[in-house]
């Protein structure tokens, strides 16, 4: 009897045990789940960081694409600027007040303002380099319209700001840095037709200026692009040899075990250290050229070494063993092994190397800050060692000026940074893919 | 002084030219004496060629480089030497002005009026003529006395693949070296400077002086200080409150992205399938590949202004500059960082170990939370370490976002400055090289890149930890 009293009870037993179970099995499962919610918000989050960075540079950025221009009607005092033969005179040309003639021309057409204040207040309307532009533009035909003649000139900074409406009406007149007065005026422009929105070329055609509308992104482009010319030059080969003899040649012992401790060091040392090493012993010690894209590129060279040496050893251990057993088999040594035999079938993976690491160096500021490339500099670099800035540093340069036009800029010289960023690292995955080979 | 390759670029052609001809004559000459003693010569004959076009360049590099260092800096020294004594009573500070203005003269990028400046420059002129003409004539008789030399030796005897690949092996040595140079390059200039710095402030002001204003620095003697402010200004170079503010930045930056980075690591590990996963974690590098004056620009004109705004809402006084903004927009950097190393120091974990915990009856989350992250730990405080090491180091998001005053506190509202922020304030910006102002900046550097090291060298051992724990 006992047995199947005892049975009954350790069925209950059972029962009893497995409800418990249940239930805490359920909230194991709910822990476990909360666990695989926590990780899916942690990635969302991280990529809704991502699209706000990007969204709030793009709609900041992508109106710096387009330059407000204005129509002015004017014409060319012919004895002050032709010479003899009819042609223009580029001597006579470089002694005339163009800057007068543009704004002459542009106040004389608002019959009703008189006084030398308004006057004043009327030309900050157009921008300060007009008669600048239109001389360059006249030189560059060489051809002097003659009579009135129609001619779109770039407005100041603020007018184009106003048009693309970042600058608000209806807040206090002295907070906004246009008057009543001046809207008004540009109010009447456009009512005639005279204000326009256009291509932006000048963004990508000049360097550096105090004047928004005439600044442009392609002298520190041309900078970076020569800095990173003389960073590939050197590190490349230096990054190539050196993990040749780190894989194949380097004795084991103590020797090897500092240099590659070194290297892996290196790798995570901050970039403004570099910076300061190349400030102390190629500005200070050996004297080079402050500001100039080839100390730049020396010191970004030294930056990505361990990053290309890094790259180039995964990719020659990458390549199977076989091969280098076979070209020693057959009696080549082994420096014919590695040159001849290992390297042309590690190349692709050493390239897409070198691009990621060319992609660090070119979005790398603090250390370009250092050795001085955060100059104002007008003029595109010529050489290497003509003073220069690089992409990253006019950022840097312009989102501190205090004109609402360069922090437009800015946003778009980061698009254009990203992108040259984008294509970079695009072709190193699309490299990999091409060449990639499953042994 | 680098005008060297583009002025001279007929003389580095001709060089180039010198040594593809050299390459061939040495090749053709092995194997005609080859067919003429009827044997087989011991290298490929390339090889024999390579090695006369070693001797003929590798010289030549060598004199043209020690030239570029030596000889321009000596030219110039004689042309200040006479400047001297062209106008004794030209102070110091206007010397370097003449001397540039000479050289520019000499070079005929200016014309000058002052007869004495033109007689300069023409001596001048002349001396870099006459130098360019002796370098000129040195290389030449160097690369030809390497030609005669290596090529007479040139026979099917010579062992010239051995010789050849022991001069790269070396080459591809000394390549190796430059990691080398390179931290000891920046060890020794770092401390040169710094000792410099500390000869005039001590070790203890420094380390534990409590406040940092190196740009109003007061010395005795300056007019207008009381004794009392020059008491004052021996703290002038206090690190603490700079390192607090740098920390607690980083401890903000981490406070963004340890929790992010380390579950969205757990989910690509060990949830996520393998589609997904190959979507996620590049999406995720995207993040660290934005450069970070990027970062900069997005927390001083988009965060910091929105920080501020919520505290104006909430009725907080937020400061335009407040470490939040700086260091929230760095944790958002830090993310794929830790993210990425967690998520392959987890996949590291032997698959035994879950396969034991899943047989004794855990559920995914037990799973990871008992057994793969207790076997991972040393990994993560690894990838941890790592990223503290990131967040110290980064310059540029805090120049931009963080202060440059040094407050001491702890309040993440308010504007701290941090060492990257002082190093660049400190040394941009037209300075003397040798003020206490700009050495102090080396002062921090050190600092910053014994930190930094430490840090990495710790995360370093860690991860080898658990290496060594499963093997």
């Amino acid at each position: 009897m006992s047995d199947l009293k005892y049975a009954a009870q350790l069925d209950a037993e059972t029962e009893l045990r497995f409800q418990k179970i249940a239930i805490g099995l359920k909230k194991r499962r709910a822990a476990s789940r909360r666990l695989k919610t926590y990780g899916v918000l942690a990635i969302l989050t991280a990529l809704s960081f991502l699209v706000i960075l990007l969204t709030t540079i793009i709609s900041n950025g992508y109106t710096a694409l387009q330059q407000t221009e204005l129509l002015v009607e004017l014409s060319f005092p012919e004895a002050k600027l032709v010479a003899s033969d009819g042609s223009l005179d580029l001597k006579k040309s470089q002694n005339f007040n163009w800057d007068g003639l543009v704004k002459k021309a542009f106040v004389s057409e608002f019959k009703e303002v008189k006084t030398r204040l308004d006057q004043r207040a009327l030309t900050e309307i157009i921008s300060k380099n007009a008669g600048y532009d239109l001389r360059r533009q006249i030189e560059k035909t060489g051809i002097l319209p003659v009579g009135k003649t129609k001619v779109w000139i770039k407005t100041s900074d603020d007018v184009d700001m106003f048009m693309k409406g970042r600058i608000d009406r209806t807040i206090e007149e002295r907070k906004r840095r246009l008057s009543d007065q001046q809207l008004d005026w540009v109010d009447d422009l456009v009512s005639f037709n005279r204000v326009r929105l256009v291509f932006n070329k000048t963004f990508f055609t000049a360097a550096d200026s105090r004047e928004p509308e005439s600044s442009g992104v392609l002298g520190a482009t041309v900078g970076s692009a020569m800095a990173l010319f003389v960073t590939v030059l050197l590190a490349l080969p230096l990054a190539v040899m050196a993990a040749v003899y780190l894989e194949y040649f380097a004795p084991p012992g103590r020797v090897t075990d500092f240099i590659e401790v070194n290297v892996n060091n290196l790798a995570a040392v901050p970039s403004i250290v570099f910076g300061l090493l190349g400030l102390a012993v190629f500005l200070g010690f050996f004297g080079m050229p402050r500001s100039a894209p080839l100390v730049g590129g020396m010191v970004l060279a030294l930056m990505t070494l361990p990053t290309i040496i890094i790259a180039t050893r995964a990719s020659i251990r990458a390549v199977p063993t076989s091969i280098r057993d076979a070209a020693l088999g057959l009696g080549a040594s082994r420096m014919q092994a590695a040159i001849d035999h290992v390297l042309p079938i590690a190349a692709p993976g050493i390239l897409t190397g070198t691009i990621i690491g060319i992609a660090q160096a070119l979005g790398e500021t603090a250390p370009l800050i250092m050795i001085g490339m955060v100059a104002f500099i007008v003029d595109v670099p010529a050489t290497l060692t003509d003073p220069a800035t690089a992409l990253p540093v006019q950022i840097y340069i312009w989102s501190d000026s205090a004109e609402r036009a360069f922090y437009e800029r800015s946003s778009l010289a980061i698009m254009v940074l990203l992108t040259f960023l984008i294509s970079m690292n695009i072709s190193a995955v699309l490299l990999r893919r091409k060449f990639e080979k499953k042994w | 002084m680098f005008s060297f390759f583009s002025t001279d670029f007929v003389i580095f052609s001709a060089t180039i030219l010198a040594a593809v001809g050299s390459f061939y004559l040495a090749k053709g000459r092995v194997l005609k004496q080859a067919a003429f003693e009827g044997v087989k010569p011991h290298s490929l004959s390339q090889y024999y060629g390579l090695y006369v076009c070693i001797w003929v360049l590798v010289p030549a590099i060598l004199l043209a480089l020690i030239w570029l260092f030596a000889a321009d800096p000596m030219l110039l020294n004689a042309a200040k030497a006479r400047l001297v004594a062209a106008y004794p009573k030209l102070p110091d500070s206007f010397l370097d002005l003449k001397m540039a203005q000479l050289g520019n003269i000499a070079a005929g990028f200016l014309q000058s009026t002052d007869p004495v400046m033109v007689a300069q420059a023409d001596l001048l002129r002349q001396a870099q003529a006459s130098a360019d003409r002796a370098r000129n004539l040195t290389l030449a008789l160097v690369m030809c006395t390497g030609f005669f030399y290596s090529v007479r030796r040139v026979s099917p005897e010579l062992r010239a693949r051995v010789l050849c690949e022991a001069f790269l092996r070396r080459v591809f040595f000394l390549a190796a070296v430059v990691a080398v140079l390179t931290t000891v390059g920046i060890v020794a200039s770092l401390l040169f400077e710094a000792v410099r710095f500390f000869r005039e402030i001590s070790l203890i002001d420094f380390f534990f002086g409590t406040h940092w204003s190196p740009m109003t620095a007061l010395r005795p003697g300056d007019t207008g200080v009381s004794d009392e402010d020059v008491a004052g200004s021996s703290g002038s170079f206090g690190m603490v409150p700079v390192m607090i503010g740098t920390l607690l930045v980083a401890v903000i930056a981490m406070a963004v992205a340890l929790p992010i980075g380390l579950f969205s690591a757990i989910y690509t590990s060990e949830f996520a399938s393998r589609r997904v996963r190959n979507v996620v974690k590049p999406t995720l590098e995207v993040l660290a590949g934005v450069p970070t004056v990027v970062y900069g620009f997005f927390a001083a004109l988009t965060a910091a202004p929105f920080f501020r705004d919520v505290g104006l809402f909430v009725g907080l006084d937020v400061s335009s500059q407040s470490a939040l903004a700086a260091g929230g927009v760095m944790g958002i950097m830090i993310i794929p960082f830790i993210s990425s190393l967690s998520d392959d120091v987890i996949t590291a974990v032997p698959q035994p170990l879950r396969d034991g915990a899943y047989g004794l009856g855990s559920t995914r989350g037990e799973t990871i939370i008992r057994v793969i992250l207790p076997a991972a730990f040393p990994g993560l405080v690894g990838a941890c370490l790592l990223a503290v090491s990131r967040a110290v180091g980064e310059t540029m998001i805090v120049v931009m976002a963080a202060g440059v005053a040094a407050n001491m506190t702890i309040n993440p509202l308010e504007a701290v400055t941090t060492v990257t922020v002082q190093i660049v304030m400190l040394l941009t910006g037209d300075n003397e090289f040798d003020s206490v102002k700009t050495l102090s900046a080396f002062a921090l550097g050190i600092t910053l890149f014994s930190i930094t090291l430490l840090l990495n060298v710790a995360a370093l051992s860690a991860s080898r930890r658990l290496g060594q724990r499963y093997e």
